[in-house]
């Protein structure tokens, strides 16, 4: 079976800061994946040049969404709206949400891309088209009460507490129906209880809906619990990669951390 | 209230408005006698005015920052049980459509005229309010599409005959096909950046029609456009203007309708979301170049119609017509009006295209009462005399209808 996601060698810099070098990695179908590292490391950049945000200097990004079917295929370099549009969706660290607009049309942003309706289509507003909308509402306000954030439905984003927000972006990248879903440090500004229902949904989300995640952060707690593979970066570097407990015991690891007020059984 | 310390603030703006206005309202030149004329008795009035207006002023800022919330419940929750009381709805509705239709045979043809082209402006408003209101594009060259729209019209009838309704639709489309070429080159540009180059397009449109001779005859213009046809009945002038008095509702009419769908559409919300995050936007799917496109077509597809009408309407044009300051007042009276607001831009091209006309009575005075009234705004309401308003979906928790 092959790899729902597969990169090799990815490098990326800025001016003369390499911060990336040769990254590899893989991810596969139904996996929850973390990608830790200290502040700099490289992690969003990754991210971003997986997605499509940056373009990488060198290196292969191979995705198959259909692991048993399908032949891999090369996204790299790829614009951001083709790859979300193939089934990778993510969440931003700094949170980016359509402050303006309610949190149901943030959701329904994110079903642009599985529907149909051009100009012509919507002016006229014909049954299909119709049928189409109503489809979108039903199916955004579903994901809102699947991350539990229905409630807000329509109130604006921007009045949302920090937790609701930060379950919003998940929310509205599930809406573009990805096969792997990359969290930017998801449980980044929420207290303990909010982190907990935030790994629940977690994996929720991968066992219901089929999903295979990545996610980058810092709460060491919340990864070891969760995660199946661990990923290391440091200064644009792969340090390590193995299960929860190797990570925690890896002296590169430690040494990569120390310094930095970071406790593994914190 | 009446600290020292406001006191003596009011009285330093009242001395600052003397020494401002000195020049202008004291001193007065009589060219005859070579005199001087000394308005003390101005200077008087303007600091004694503006000492106490500064006290509003400050009384009415600090009524923004908090007052402004528990008051309003009360008087707008009874505006709104009005408004939303169907009977009212209806009749409003019914009256606005009788005085629609009414208002060429009370008022005279000068009225009727001057309707009509505040009409022209709310079809212009909605086209650029497309562009700059939904998609957040800031665009200063929207009068190069306008002209667009006229020329076609003019130069098609000249050479070809094409009459006014035939045009109409390819003005539009022209609008449409030349808002995509601008829309190309301008594409990765954002703000200020994406403002001066669509400015500098639109002057070269208006360079263009007035060096090229052979082509738009120059600045010259063209002359005996004919106005549309009715049915081929030979109208008088009254008629004629009527005529397309009710074009021009049609028309605003068509606009509502088509920019009311396409605002609540899978387009007009990528439109939307385009504007708040670029980014996020394309990482949820949207195609940004696509979208852009979309809204420089839609909107500048307006801008040809509403130039067709011009042409109709005017019977001559030249390419001074569509000058950068026309952009400006079509940007303007959104930004009044209200931002992405339907009903805000309406109410923006009604306030900016018929109060100057009906203050001309003060016409010396006239564009500083209007830029007083446009600074007041930024200050008070930034967000335009009709502020948008988000669309409440009313979901049931077992199918999902929703409702306005
Ligand atoms: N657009 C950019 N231009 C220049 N340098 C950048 C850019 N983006 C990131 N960097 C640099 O690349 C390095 C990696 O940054 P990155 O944001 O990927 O770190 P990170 O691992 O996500 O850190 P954190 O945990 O703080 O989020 C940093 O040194 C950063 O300054
Ligand atoms: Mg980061």
């Amino acid at each position: 079976m092959n790899p729902v996601l597969e990169v090799s060698k990815l490098s990326m810099n800025f001016g003369g800061l390499k911060a990336l070098e040769n990254i590899s990695l893989d991810i596969f179908q139904n996996e929850i994946v973390s990608l830790i590292g200290p502040n700099g490391a490289g992690k969003t950049t990754f991210f971003n040049c997986i997605t499509g945000i940056y373009t990488p200097v060198s290196g292969d990004i191979f995705i198959s969404s259909l692991p048993q079917k399908t032949e891999k295929e090369n996204i790299c370099g790829l614009k951001p709206n083709i790859i979300t549009k193939k089934g990778m969706a993510r969440t931003f660290q700094n949170i980016r949400l359509f402050q303006n607009m309610t949190v149901l049309e943030n959701v329904m942003i994110g079903r642009h891309v599985r529907t149909h309706a051009g100009i012509i289509a919507s002016v006229l507003k014909l049954k299909k088209t119709r049928n189409e909308e109503k489809k979108i509402v039903d199916d955004s306000y579903n994901i809102l009460k699947k991350t539990g954030i229905e409630n807000f439905a329509n109130e604006k984003a921007s009045t949302l507490p920090y937790g609701a927000q930060r379950k919003l972006e998940i929310a509205r990248a599930l809406a573009t129906e990805p096969f792997l879903l990359l969290l930017d440090e998801p449980a980044a500004g929420m207290n303990p209880a909010e982190t907990i229902e935030l790994g629940l949904l977690i994996k929720e989300i991968r066992e219901k809906e089929n999903i295979s995640i990545l996610l980058i952060e810092h709460d060491m707690k919340f990864v070891m619990n969760l995660c199946d593979k661990i990923f290391v970066l440091d200064y644009g570097k792969k340090i390590a990669s193995g299960t929860p407990d190797a990570i925690q015991n890896n002296p590169v690891v430690i040494k990569a951390y120390l310094g930095e007020d970071f406790d593994f059984d914190a | 209230m009446f600290k020292l310390s406001e006191i003596i603030k009011s009285i330093a703006v009242s001395a600052w408005f003397m020494f401002l206005t000195f020049p202008i309202l004291v001193i007065k030149v009589n060219t005859y006698e070579k005199t001087i004329d000394w308005r003390w008795k101005n200077m008087i009035l303007i600091g004694i005015a503006s000492f106490f207006l500064s006290f509003l002023w400050r009384y009415m800022l600090k009524q923004k920052e908090y007052g402004s919330d528990k008051k309003k419940s009360k008087a707008s929750s009874f505006f709104k049980n009005t408004v939303k009381n169907p009977k009212f709805y209806t009749s409003s509705i019914v009256l606005i459509l009788c005085l629609i239709i009414a208002f060429p045979f009370v008022f005279s043809i000068y009225q009727t005229n001057i309707m009509t082209s505040a009409l022209m402006y709310v079809v212009l408003g909605l086209g650029l309010n497309i562009v700059v209101g939904l998609a957040g594009l800031l665009d200063l060259g929207y009068v190069a599409f306008f002209a667009v729209g006229a020329y076609s019209y003019a130069l098609l009838n000249h050479h070809f005959g094409i009459t006014f309704f035939m045009a109409l639709p390819i003005g539009a489309l022209l609008g449409a096909f030349f808002g995509i070429l601008l829309g190309f080159p301008v594409l990765r540009l954002k703000g200020d950046y994406l403002a001066i180059v669509t400015l500098g397009f639109g002057e070269i449109i208006r360079l263009i029609l007035e060096n090229w001779n052979d082509f738009s005859f120059g600045p010259s213009g063209i002359a005996n456009i004919p106005k549309p046809s009715f049915f081929g009945i030979n109208l008088s002038i009254y008629e004629t203007t009527t005529y397309m008095y009710f074009i021009m509702i049609l028309l605003v009419f068509l606009t509502v309708f088509v920019v009311n769908r396409l605002e609540d559409s899978r387009i007009g919300r990528a439109w939307i979301a385009l504007k708040e995050d670029e980014v996020a936007c394309q990482a949820m799917g949207i195609d940004k170049t696509k979208t852009k496109l979309y809204a420089f077509a839609t909107g500048a597809a307006w801008a040809g119609l509403a130039g067709v009408v011009f042409a109709a309407k005017t019977s001559f044009i030249n390419p001074a017509s569509f000058t950068f300051l026309e952009s400006a007042i079509i940007l303007s009276l959104i930004v009044l009006g209200g931002m992405g607001s339907i009903f805000g831009v309406i109410t923006g091209a009604f306030i900016f295209i018929l109060l100057p006309e009906y203050l001309r009575a003060f016409s010396d005075y006239r564009m500083l009462v209007f830029g007083a009234a446009m600074v007041l705004m930024m200050v008070f309401r930034p967000q335009g005399i009709i502020k948008k308003r988000r669309r409440f979906y009313k979901i049931s928790d077992s199918g999902g209808k929703k409702q306005r």
